[in-house]
């Protein structure tokens, strides 16, 4: 036990480091880019004062807005001042599910840019299952995430079954298939099958009640089940990596595919399911957006989700477990940022820096060691892909 | 010129690679370094070459105590050094190669090449060598690659001549070629160290021998010293230098290539309408000097090359264009070329490499999961059974030695029933040992019956080794002949001279 948590304490010291420098750095952005703190830059005194006061709203807004604000409680029950967490998980959720399709190609050697247009099709399948057919409740709404699921695998499986037999690179197969299925959904909602009735506008109807996820604490907070799926597709992501023979071929491929060839593991298969198991999971991650939060597929559905899942992935290390942490992260400083804006004219754009600069040092191990006389630890570095090379 | 090595001390954390050693090379001298791999012998020699920096000891040049720190302060000092891998630029002509580093420009800043051809047709000259300064560096055969490294050292007025397991990718017929040339050198006043872990051309060529082992110094002797010596004071006990090759029972052909081809991705030929067959209980050797398709050849024979023509049959069972597992799994068991490379995956455990081709069968799995505790016991016994030296089966097998990395490599290839065992290289690098380990190995799977190709580039190995030894040449095998081929004709057949005798 003790020793597990020494290595959780391991894991987690570098991306904790990261975060803290990324937070101080930001504040100092926070307080230089404040014409109010400059104006009192002639007496230090006051110069810091200002500063600190300056950058300590501005942590303070973004903490209201992604966790816990007092003021929402007044006239509501105490539950309602946790409405910036409901936020920061809905926008998690999604994020959880491409972060984790990305995530699990690394561990194959492959550079998933693709979670994007997954996402987008798992969207599709999951929204036309919703809103066109009848069916029971609970068989609806898996009916329509599987429906989601399957059309992103394939859509996700191509990619690898292109790369197996072709030798085409993976990162840019992914990337112009995300530009399709970005103008594919376009045209599929303005056709008479998805476009709802009576409006021009590129939305498609609302799915059906029986087809929705469940919502998890009333009306008032938009936090559903979806947290939950997510949080099983965590734990199924480490079963399959760890205790499979499935897995046991992808991280062998992933770590060393020309050995892996040669003791007889077929590569081609390996390259396909992993593609489609990645495609399936942010498959899964659109089907979830529609049918917990958005409930209609409209041309912005994926918003980002399938671009800031690279940065989740690698954030979190390519593992499960950090996935999530990475992706609950990035919800709060999305939903958290909206606040700083409103409350404090600190712009939005400043959340982007602090992201930035989290992912810089994540991806700079060397020099937050530097920084912090780090010894270089014989860290079993959960990231294969080989990138261009590959 | 005379070099002296005073109480050379290099540590890399715990690991002490260099302990107090001491050398003295003469004038005109050519002075043997002799260890295993992993001795020190490179670390030493980085050392004076400046590319490492010793933690305590001194390097004198004529009596004198003189700072070494890169390796521009060594060619100054008059140390040259011919590196075990070529720093040539494949693409660049002999004069370019040689300025390189060194450019000199004439009128408006263009490279003087002029002076550097001249140099190069003078050393030539001085050495009886045959070297073009225009020829293109990749079209040049290997020997007279080593030549123009030597023409380097040289036209940079190298006095101290350091030569780092020179011969190892040489043909015998180059290797006697540079032995020559070491003692014209020599004759010249040029001081040589040789480094090698080859006894037979040290007692040849060396005045002095120094032997390393682990880091230290453990002998200074004459290249009177019989082979046997030389080998244990290398190893620090009795070794057998040549595996008693009993009477064992040769049995039926177990494996038969007919008109074997294999193409590269140019689709040129690389391995041309190879024809020959391996019985039970036979030893078969491919020898060959490095790069005429003996890679390509073990490598199509599990189907691991993408364009294959002809016929492999397994026990009269035709296994081409089956796959890879089908390969392996219909019998024939593979020890790769390189073990790093194709033969493990670094950062698995020993226990999870041990499973690489069986991971998906019983015991190891129950449905589609892995059976962790079977996996673990399972490694244990073969880490018995081989004797692989380590601390637990769930550490990286990154962190094992090279002989240690073999043995999981081959406990794994001979856990499937096998009837052919194909070795490529399987001593590479290895100490002497982990090769003592693996000969006994690949002679007690012939005792059993199994058929054993090994190819291999080491002219000991194959003749301590082989009942019959076929000659790779260009692709094709200009011969097969019978294990008591003298060296002489092998060092001929190698080099593609084709031989008079009747195919064994």
């Amino acid at each position: 036990m003790r020793t597990s948590l020494a290595k959780f304490g391991q894991a987690i010291k570098l991306p904790g480091l990261s975060f803290a420098l990324a937070f101080t750095l930001t504040g100092f952005t926070i307080a230089f880019s404040d014409a109010k703190v400059l104006s009192k830059i002639g007496s230090p005194l006051e110069f810091i004062k200002s500063a600190g006061a300056t950058a300590g709203n501005a942590y303070l807004a973004l903490f209201q807005g992604s966790i816990f604000d007092i003021n929402l409680t007044k006239g509501h029950n105490f539950f309602q001042g946790f409405y910036p967490l409901s936020e920061t998980i809905v926008i998690a959720t999604p994020l959880i599910l491409t972060g984790l399709s990305v995530a699990l190609a690394f561990k194959s050697g492959l550079f998933n840019i693709g979670a994007q247009g997954q996402f987008i099709f798992g969207a599709i399948g999951a929204s036309y299952v919703g809103f066109h057919f009848q069916l029971p409740i609970v068989i609806h709404v898996i009916a329509a995430a599987l429906a989601g699921m399957a059309l992103a695998a394939i859509w996700g499986g191509a990619v690898g079954l292109l790369k197996a037999k072709t030798g085409a690179h993976e990162v840019i197969l992914t990337i112009m298939m995300n530009y399709i299925a970005g103008y594919f959904i376009l045209w599929i909602l303005k056709t008479s099958q998805f476009l709802r009735p009576g409006r021009i506008d590129p939305i498609a109807p609302e799915v059906n009640q029986s087809a929705r996820l469940p919502l998890l604490a009333g009306a008032n907070l938009r936090i559903h089940a979806g947290i939950f799926i997510a949080l099983v597709a965590a734990l199924f992501v480490w079963w399959l990596l760890t205790k499979t023979t499935i897995g046991y071929k992808f991280r062998a491929v992933g770590a060393n595919g020309q050995a892996a060839k040669t003791a007889g593991i077929s590569v081609p298969f390996v390259l396909t399911a992993t593609m489609a198991i990645c495609g399936a999971l942010a498959g899964l991650g659109g089907a979830v957006q529609v049918l917990g939060s958005e409930h209609a597929l409209n041309a912005d559905i994926a918003g980002s989700f399938g671009f800031d899942a690279i940065t989740v992935a690698l954030l979190g290390r390519a593992q499960p477990l950090g996935t999530v942490f990475a992706a609950l992260l990035f919800g709060a400083l999305h939903a958290g940022g909206r606040t700083m804006q409103s409350n404090t004219g600190v712009p939005l754009d400043i959340v982007l820096v602090t992201q930035a600069l989290i992912v810089l040092f994540i991806a700079a191990p060397t020099f937050v060691r530097f920084i912090f006389r780090l010894k270089k630890l014989n860290s079993s570095a959960g990231l294969t892909s080989k990138g261009w090379n590959g | 010129m005379s070099l002296e090595l005073r109480r050379i001390t290099k540590t890399f954390g715990s690991f002490t690679a260099n302990d107090e050693i001491n050398l003295r090379v003469e004038t005109g001298q050519i002075h043997a370094i002799l260890g295993e791999n992993g001795a020190g012998k490179s670390t030493l020699m980085n050392i004076v070459y400046g590319l490492l920096k010793a933690d305590s000891g001194e390097i004198l040049v004529d009596e004198k105590v003189i700072d070494i720190s890169d390796p521009s302060d060594a060619l100054r000092a008059g140390i040259g050094m011919v590196h075990q891998h070529f720093m040539l630029i494949p693409v660049f002509t002999v004069a370019e190669n040689i300025v390189l580093g060194h450019e000199k420009t004439g009128k408006f800043g263009a490279l003087d090449i002029e002076t550097a051809r001249s140099a190069i047709r003078e050393v030539s000259k001085d050495f009886g060598f045959e070297v073009d300064p225009d020829a293109i560096v990749e079209t040049l055969p290997v020997g007279i690659q080593q030549k123009v490294e030597i023409i380097r050292a040289l036209i940079y007025e190298a006095k101290v001549l350091i030569l780092d397991e020179p011969t190892a990718v040489l043909t015998p017929q180059e290797t006697d070629e540079l032995l020559k040339t070491m003692r014209e050198l020599k004759a010249k006043g040029t001081s040589i160290i040789f480094i090698t872990h080859k006894l037979r051309e040290v007692r040849e060529v060396a005045d002095q021998i120094t032997i390393i082992r682990r880091g230290k110094v453990v002998g200074a002797v004459s290249p009177q010293t019989s082979e046997g010596e030389l080998a244990s004071l290398m190893v620090g006990r009795t070794v057998d230098l040549a595996p008693e090759k009993h009477k064992h029972k040769i049995g039926e052909p177990i494996l038969v290539a007919k008109d074997l081809t294999v193409r590269n991705a140019l689709g040129a030929a690389v391995v041309k309408k190879v024809n020959f067959h391996v019985n039970a209980g036979e030893v078969l050797a491919v020898a060959g000097v490095q790069g005429n398709g003996q890679s390509e050849l073990a490598r199509a024979l599990i189907n691991l090359e993408d364009h294959i023509e002809g016929s492999i049959l397994l026990s009269g069972e035709e296994i081409r264009g089956k796959s890879i597992y089908g390969s392996l799994h219909a019998g024939i068991a593979f020890i790769p070329e390189s073990r790093e490379l194709d033969g493990l995956v670094g950062s698995f455990s020993i226990a999870e490499n041990l499973i690489l081709d069986l991971h998906d069968q019983a015991p190891y799995t129950k449905g589609i999961t892995l059976s962790a505790g079977v996996v673990l016991a399972e490694a244990e016994k073969k880490v018995k059974e081989f004797d692989i030296r380590l601390q637990s089966v769930s550490d990286a097998v990154s962190t094992l030695s090279g002989g240690n990395k073999q043995k999981v490599v081959i406990a794994r290839e001979l856990s499937r029933p096998v009837k052919v065992l194909v070795a490529s290289q399987p001593t590479r690098g290895l100490d002497v040992g982990s090769i003592e380990f693996v000969h006994e190995r690949i002679l007690a799977e012939r005792d059993a019956g199994r058929g054993v190709i090994l190819f291999s580039t080491e002219l000991d190995e194959v003749m301590a080794l082989a009942d019959r030894i076929a000659v790779m040449y260009r692709g094709e095998i200009l011969d097969i002949v019978d294990s008591n081929v003298t060296r002489e004709e092998l060092g001929l057949l190698m080099a593609g001279v084709a031989s008079k005798r009747v195919s064994a």
